[in-house]
């Protein structure tokens, strides 16, 4: 690499554009389509008996109305389960719109198309759905014991039952590992709703084209070409009838990951159907009812360890909420058992999760995706073991990490790939050893006995995790220069804002050898690419980012090979500098990329000055070599596809110190530190944006939000009044530090960065938070409100004091 | 989330304003800042047929410091209010609860008589109201009434204002010499409505003695709960005051409902602590008058 711009700091290239107002969103498109709204459940469970739509039909500007009657056979059907799992005995999904019975408040009953979205919403206030209240399940753990069904047909509201045991070295199980340990500690903890909450919503444009019998969908989502396959599939269209683009897309933290949602299959339906063009934009309130939340599960724990801390045997039992439908597997509460682990060592471990099915909306992966919960389950128990032996958190967690020498480390599970658990790289001690250098935790005590002079409290808390990125199966990348010199690069992977199109120009500069302004990047068009899996589990960078540098070697062993031949040298004596192709040591002697692109297409019609001079008449052709070669393609483009053997994985560590008002109880931050170690950096400012992002939302996690659902299965704070997401005024400056462990497992060396910044900071806050109050935290997220009555609790006073 | 539909008037005048809103009565509804009429229009909870927009009203947009008080134009912005240094010498309660209320783009819109119209319990506006004993003047064609903030907020998002009257403005009455006014509260995020919050005025004789001290709290009753506690701070000396048991006073009056955000227990030991802070800077600041 000759250009030096793989690991730095380039300031991304999107933000002027999409600072400025010039992204264009779902809803910027499409000004003149058709709206649709749609009539949701407003119970948690119900047998619906009646539509009556009589009084809609006069509203003005009212084009259709569809129920689930009026879905043709493949339509009709349940949509699909995404990811099966032996385990999922009872997987269920839900139908685009609901037939019979609803399981949530917000189920989609009855599309509206009309004139615009204020008609639409009017028709929909006067169709008249007749239902027949059933008892709504609410809670997991009420789920997990209640006689009432979610799903008539799965007993127990279990939808799926997982165990998976690791034996220790000397063969126990973990019961008897935790039997036979010195100490054993047995806890509960509680993790409630949160959801990605994109400040986009979903949204979908369909348009038909009724002369070429070719659909176009926009989609606000992470995976086009699976929606494309999905639409393809639904509306029984030749795939290549069928293109789906991705617009700029303001965030997907794991939501639109999901698909086809109802509404990606019925607005191109019923486009067809209508010949018009039609949009649906997502309002706030049908995403906090209508699409996917995440977080809830009850862990209950037993650990054994020995007098050091060194966890002998460790039993996780985890009821997992799963939402009335499982269109996404059990993914959330495989990487919650597997990842659970950490970077530690332990001596044996069973987990068994049971996922349950309840009237509430479905549960798919949110950033994090089950980790958070891992990770606060790990890390209690550390706290937990060092509070038991009266020991430092961190020599606790010291003695039970895998040291640098024992990598590449088989924990013994299967992820959520369905591969082995086998860490690639890391270094855990070095990691911590940073950590309490930037945090000053050794110096803590001091500075917490200061406080309390004052009358302050404060408290100090740390988080590990070892996260599981970039997973396959593969990702593509096609890189073409065309013969104005420029260099086009696209993946089928979609953006959210992550800076793809900065990192990638990067990868594909540096590969190549020309300057950053002349490459552009397209994502998640399928016009452009075809072959995809999305973008999840931090995965971009590693597995397109890899896709595309491989692309790139190919494309610059063909230019090599052609400016050989112009330059009368050998492929090996020439380097590409500034988009030049020159012979080392020999200056002067070069040509340009965009000559070697005009070279490389045997067509030379003279469009341009640089085609003018290499038309088949302007130079001396072979006369015994076809203009094409066997094995040779016009045009200077190469694409390549990277298909890990298993996903890398990336760590880091947390640590807070946190400050509790002794008379309200207000929980406030002080100061965050964060090392991280993804790998190889290729633009650490869009690493550390990442990791400021992924604090924030962890943050929100952490003290304010919930999903708040009576027993009727109504969310009471479907708004962003009463859900509270945390504004730039309650985050704190993120501290950060990178130790960089290369992965072995792939060519740029990197591993994922997307997640990382949330997963730790329930755990790390609940930690610091039992330091300053000496009040054991088992659930999170935590109030003020709830603070204050721990602290009654604690104390046993009922009055308040003031 | 699109509003059901209405008639949109823009009347040029106050006077057609009137006349606009005497004609459609209880189908109309003022739209000043749209801060909180918008939501609720969009999440279809308000379904009014007439909408009176009295943004071109810019006779309204009036601030003046007057010999009694402070008076706020209609159209008087919480941005414009909390932002002038006048009202801020001749009332300085107005800006220390203004920097509470939302964030400066809502600021920006929302209007301090709209709050006051609104009546949310939660909010800073009524309380300040309360505490000073001001009054909102009400407006229908040929008729004005002054209503006393006593009588003024009737009960959860419910003031005196009725259909087809106009508040034209709202009267805060400055403070008597030798007194100081504190804002304290306690809210989630930033600029979110108080889970409790307590506006205090402390008045101080020549001796340096309270002689009045009451506050309005916020957040723990229907409408700004007004306690008197001169008597339980005991007529001495800010420095020798009994506040533990004025705020105590405080607490039992109270009389806060539990909400998915804080228990009623909480609120009411918030109450306590925030009236007992806001007394406690109220007086200093008398002290300094
Ligand atoms: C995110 C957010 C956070 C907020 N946080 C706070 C907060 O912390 N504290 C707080 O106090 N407020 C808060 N608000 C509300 C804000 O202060 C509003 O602006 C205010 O409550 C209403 O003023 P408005 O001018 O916007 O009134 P509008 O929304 O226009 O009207 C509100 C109601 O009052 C009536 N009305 C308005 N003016 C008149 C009039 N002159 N005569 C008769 N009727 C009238 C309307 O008909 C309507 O019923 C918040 C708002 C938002 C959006």
């Amino acid at each position: 690499m000759t250009t030096k711009l793989f690991g730095e700091p380039v300031r991304r290239r999107e933000d002027p554009r999409l600072l400025t107002g010039q992204g264009r969103y779902l809803d910027d498109l499409g000004g003149d389509a058709l709206a649709a709204a749609f009539v949701r459940s407003p119970h948690a469970h119900a047998r619906i008996r009646d539509i009556d739509v009589s009084a809609a039909i006069d509203v003005d500007g009212l084009v259709a109305i569809y129920t689930w009657e009026d879905l043709p056979a493949l339509l009709a059907q349940p949509l699909p389960l995404l990811i099966p799992h032996p385990a999922l005995t009872h997987g269920r999904t839900a139908h685009p719109l609901a037939r019979d019975v609803v399981r949530h408040v917000g189920e989609p009953v009855v599309m509206v198309v009309a004139r615009d979205r204020y008609l639409a919403e009017d028709a929909c206030a006067l169709i008249r759905v007749d239902y027949e209240i059933l008892k709504p399940v609410v809670g997991v753990e009420e789920a997990a014991q209640s006689a009432q069904l979610v799903h008539d047909d799965v007993p127990g509201n279990v939808g799926a039952h997982l165990v998976q045991e690791v034996p220790s070295a000397a063969g126990l199980g973990a019961r008897e590992a935790i039997d036979a340990a010195p100490h054993t500690l047995a806890f509960r903890l509680d993790i409630e709703r949160s959801a990605s909450m994109p400040l986009e919503g979903r949204g979908v444009y369909a348009r038909w084209d009724a002369d070429d019998r070719s659909l176009r969908v926009y989609t606000s989502t992470q995976t086009s070409t699976s929606v494309r396959m999905a639409i393809a599939a639904k509306l029984g269209l030749p795939l290549p009838k069928v293109e789906v683009i991705a617009p700029d897309v303001g965030g997907g933290f794991g939501v639109k990951i999901v698909h086809p949602w109802p509404e990606e299959v019925l607005v191109p339906w019923a486009a067809i159907l209508l010949g018009r063009e039609i949009k649906w934009a997502e309002d706030r309130r049908e995403h906090f009812v209508s699409s996917a939340h995440e977080r809830a599960q009850v862990q209950s724990v037993r650990v054994g360890f020995d007098d050091d801390g060194r966890v002998l045997g460790l039993e996780v039992n985890i009821l997992h909420d799963h939402g009335a439908y499982t269109p996404y597997g059990i993914i959330v509460p495989i990487i919650t058992s597997t990842q659970l682990l950490g970077p530690y060592k332990i001596g044996a471990y069973r987990v068994e999760f049971s996922s349950i099915y309840t009237n509430t909306v479905q549960v798919t992966p949110y950033r994090g995706a089950g980790r958070p919960q891992a990770v606060f389950c790990m890390e209690r128990t550390m706290d937990h073991i060092a509070a038991h032996l009266g020991a430092d958190r961190t020599a606790v967690r010291e003695v039970n990490f895998i040291r640098p020498d024992e990598f590449p480390y088989d924990q013994g599970l299967i992820f959520q790939d369905g591969r082995p658990l086998i860490y690639d790289s890391g270094d855990y001690p070095e990691s911590l050893r940073m950590l309490k250098e930037l945090i000053g935790w050794d110096s803590f005590p001091e500075a917490k006995a200061r406080a309390a002079a004052e009358g302050r409290r404060i408290g100090i808390g740390i988080g590990c995790y070892v996260e599981g990125t970039g997973v396959g199966p593969y990702e593509g990348g096609h890189v073409q220069i065309t013969s104005d010199g420029r260099v086009h690069v696209s993946t089928g992977l979609t953006s959210q804002g992550q800076g793809h199109e900065t990192v990638f120009a990067q990868i594909a500069a540096a590969e190549l050898g020309v300057p950053l302004e002349r490459v552009s990047v397209v994502t998640g068009d399928t016009r452009r690419f075809g072959y995809a899996v999305g973008t999840f589990a931090s995965r971009a960078a590693v597995m397109s980012g890899n896709a595309i540098a491989l692309a790139c070697r190919k494309v610059k062993e063909k230019a090599l090979r052609i400016a050989a031949d112009a330059l009368e040298a050998a492929p090996g004596d020439l380097e590409i500098v500034d988009g030049e192709v020159r012979v080392l040591g020999a200056p002067g002697a070069s040509i340009p990329l965009a000559t070697v692109a005009v070279l490389s297409n045997p067509l030379r019609y003279a469009f341009d000055e640089e085609a003018a001079r290499a038309t088949q008449f302007a130079g001396t052709p072979a006369f015994d070599r076809p203009p094409v070669e066997e094995g040779q393609e016009p045009g200077l483009e190469g694409r390549d596809y990277y298909s890990p053997l298993r996903s890398t994985f990336a760590s880091g560590m947390h640590a807070a110190i946190v400050e509790t008002d002794p008379l309200t109880a207000e929980i406030r931050i002080l100061r965050y530190a964060v090392v991280h170690d993804c790998g190889n950096l290729i633009n650490p400012m869009i690493v550390e944006g990442q990791i400021h992002g992924g604090v924030a939302q962890g943050v929100g996690g952490a003290l304010y939000e919930r999903m708040v659902y009576d027993e009727h299965g109504q969310l009471l704070n479907a708004s962003f009044m009463d859900f509270l997401m945390p504004y730039a005024t309650e985050i704190p400056l993120v501290e950060t530090a990178h130790l960089q462990t290369p992965s072995p497992l792939n060519p740029l060396g990197i591993k994922g960065a997307g997640e990382a910044g949330v997963i730790p900071v329930s755990a790390v806050i609940a930690s610091a938070i039992e330091d300053a109050e000496g009040i054991g935290i088992d659930r999170m997220p935590i109030s003020p409100s709830e603070l204050f009555d721990l602290r009654r609790a604690a104390t046993g006073r009922s009055t308040s004091e003031t | 989330m699109k509003p059901p539909p209405f008639d949109y008037h823009a009347p040029r005048s106050v006077g057609e304003a009137l006349e606009t809103l005497a004609d459609v009565g209880e189908h109309g509804k003022v739209l000043a800042g749209g801060q909180s009429l918008i939501p609720m229009l969009n999440m279809r909870l308000a379904a009014p047929g007439h909408l009176v927009d009295i943004n071109r009203l810019t006779e309204l947009a009036t601030l003046d410091v007057e010999p009694g008080g402070v008076r706020v134009g209609a159209l008087a912005r919480h941005a414009q209010v909390e932002r002038s240094e006048e009202v801020a010498a001749a009332q300085p309660l107005l800006r220390q609860a203004l920097r509470l209320v939302a964030h400066p783009v809502i600021r920006n819109r929302g209007t301090v008589v709209g709050s006051l119209v609104h009546a949310d319990p939660a909010a800073e506006l009524p309380a300040v109201l309360a505490v000073l004993g001001g009054s909102v003047r009400l407006a229908r064609p040929g008729t004005v009434r002054d209503v006393p903030a006593a009588g003024f907020f009737t009960g959860i998002l419910e003031s005196a204002a009725e259909p087809g009257e106009l508040a034209v403005s709202a009267f805060f009455p400055l403070l008597p010499p030798r007194s100081g006014t504190a804002f304290r509260e306690v809210a989630r995020r930033h600029g979110d409505y108080a889970l409790a919050g307590v506006a205090a005025l402390v008045g101080l004789d020549d001796d340096l003695r309270i002689t009045t001290a009451r506050v309005a709290c916020v957040s723990v009753g229907p409408a700004p709960v007004l306690v008197d506690v001169t008597e339980a701070c005991g007529h001495r000396p800010p420095a020798s005051a009994d506040w533990a048991s004025a705020a105590r006073a405080v607490q039992e009056r109270t009389a806060p409902e539990a909400d998915i955000h804080a228990t009623a227990d909480y609120r009411r030991h918030l109450t306590g602590v925030l009236a007992q802070q806001a007394l406690r800077d109220a007086a200093r600041e008398a002290l300094d008058a």
